[in-house]
């Protein structure tokens, strides 16, 4: 089958982003709304546009029923979900399948699986795929979170069994430290997931975010594209990106391409997908997390590999085989992106939402920017931080470092407080520089 | 005399909230007592969420935002009578 018509799920950047593709795939594309993105640029890029509520992203772009409401409406064949918002709902891609609309994106079903992270967890280790040494249940008492502990030594993480992108962790160095955060995270996890699970695993001391990039149809046939590197964090944030990693060498790429497609076929993973793993000083690796949707910082693969992911889901959502084999994954030169925030680095990275009053773009050679702001556009504080990612890709990573700090030079933001001039200072450490770095590196950077 | 009146303001631009989950009740009631580090109400921004101290203890003369309401940066959200 052939898509027609797509809506698009989202808002920003990455709304923008999709409707790029569509476009040249020859796809009508559908944008909807809220009262806060009337004027947006995927509102005026998209062939039609349906508004679905206010401000609040609870009553607009997380209202399933307004956006499938628009799909039926308009007549779309299909939704695509971008990342976040109902990108990871099982409710959602339910919906859609029962209103014979194709969702963009893995089933409801291996969300569900894959998004169970205690769930996810077992099904793995009975694969034999390396995790985390940790509790193999949810943690219920602070004893048994003791015994957990001691089990796999200290220092250990506690982690909210609902939660992701870090958020409700705790760190303990001793017992009497695990059982001050054992009673705070309760709680935090309760108010914040509504579900106060959590469980227990060793902590991992500088450790690298690597995550590798898989694509996989509906007939059984899996790539991966390699590797991204995501070391570059500020609460668990990622702020920059690369690809690849200069930590990962042939053999280790390829055994954690193996073990993400491992994971894949467990959870019977279609269209896009990413596996996160933590990488020890001795390249050791353990699971962390399915991200089962397009993510924020795919453009670093798409310009190392020369493929375009959303395409890919796309045409694996309409049915078409990948077409690819792991031999026709080349990975060429260096790419590296920046996320450019509205939050300013000077006050403790607190949100900066407001007008811009003039922007100026960076662009020649190397160069892709994927943002949606543009001159007298208001960044509301209603939705997260990011207004653009800026990439580059150069023949290796020195070439890609210079001219990231090129870039970053031309990158001009009037009106509010962003984290372009921060970037500028992390490109000339020399640790950054030299590839010498951590998921703890920015911390350290900041404090020193 | 007329008693002291504190003004709680908020420090950043975003969606102001009386409760700390939609399914909570109100953190604070007009006509309560609080105290200097009881949590007034908290706003979002960018989907960070920011407690918002009374700082000064009293009782809670008026509340002038609604909850959900957009507010800007320093702008008032309560007022304080102190002790």
């Amino acid at each position: 089958m052939k898509f027609k018509k797509i809506l698009i799920a989202n808002r920003g950047e990455i709304a923008l982003r999709i409707i790029r593709t569509c476009r040249e795939m020859g796809i009508k594309t559908v944008a909807v709304y809220s009262d806060a993105d009337m004027d947006s640029l995927p509102v005026k890029q998209a062939d039609e546009a349906v508004h679905i509520g206010p401000a609040l992203s609870r009553k607009s772009y997380l209202n399933q029923d307004a956006v499938i409401a628009a799909a039926r409406e308009t007549g779309a064949d299909a939704v695509h979900p971008g990342y976040g918002f109902l990108s990871e709902s099982t409710s959602f891609a339910q919906a859609c399948q029962d209103n014979e609309i194709i969702f963009i994106g893995p089933s409801s079903r291996t969300i569900a699986r894959a998004g169970d992270k205690s769930a996810a967890r077992q099904i793995l280790i009975e694969l034999g795929i390396p995790v985390i040494p940790g509790s193999d249940d949810v943690i219920a008492t602070p004893e048994a979170a003791c015994d957990a502990a001691d089990q796999v030594g200290y220092p250990v993480i506690l982690k909210a069994a609902g939660g992701g992108g870090g958020r409700g962790m705790r760190i303990a160095r001793n017992q009497k430290d695990l059982l001050g955060a054992f009673s705070v995270a309760s709680a935090g996890a309760g108010a914040a997931f509504g579900n106060p699970a959590l469980y227990l695993e060793k902590y991992i001391e500088k450790p690298r975010h690597i995550e590798i990039q898989i694509l996989g149809d509906h007939f059984g046939n899996y790539v991966h594209l390699g590797e991204r590197e995501c070391s570059i964090q500020m609460r668990y944030q990622k702020l920059i990106e690369e690809a690849p990693s200069s930590f990962v060498d042939e053999p280790l790429r390829k055994q954690l391409g193996s073990t993400a497609i491992s994971i894949a076929k467990a959870f019977d993973y279609t269209n896009a997908g990413t596996m996160e793993f933590l990488v020890d000083k001795d390249k050791n690796h353990y699971f962390m997390e399915v991200n089962a949707r397009v993510q924020v910082e795919h453009p670093v693969t798409e310009l190392v590999t020369g493929i375009d992911i959303v395409k890919k889901q796309i045409e694996i959502a309409a049915g078409k085989k990948l077409g690819l084999a792991q031999s026709d994954i080349l990975l060429k030169g260096w790419a590296m992106e920046c996320r450019i925030n509205a939050s300013d680095p000077t006050d403790n990275f607190m949100p900066s939402p407001g007008e811009i009053t003039s922007v100026i773009f960076p662009g020649g050679p190397g160069v892709r920017l994927d943002t949606h702001i543009h001159d007298r556009y208001m960044v509301t504080p209603f939705y997260d931080s990011l207004i653009g990612k800026l990439c580059v890709w150069a023949p290796d990573r020195f070439q890609a470092v210079r001219r990231m700090k090129r870039a970053l030079d031309e990158f001009e933001i009037t009106g509010i407080a962003t984290t372009i001039a921060f970037y500028k200072k992390v490109f000339e450490n020399k640790r950054f520089q030299d590839g010498n770095i951590d998921t703890h590196f920015l911390e350290h950077m900041v404090n020193l | 005399m007329g008693k002291k009146i504190h003004t709680i303001t908020s420090p950043v631009m975003g969606t102001f909230y009386r409760s700390s989950a939609p399914d909570n009740p109100p953190l604070v009631e007009p006509g309560q007592h609080v105290k200097e580090t009881d949590i007034a109400c908290m706003i979002e921004s960018m989907k960070i969420f920011t407690e918002i101290r009374c700082s000064q203890a009293g009782i809670v003369k008026q509340i002038l935002v609604e909850n959900e309401e957009p507010v800007m940066k320093n702008q008032a959200l309560m007022e304080i009578e102190l002790d």
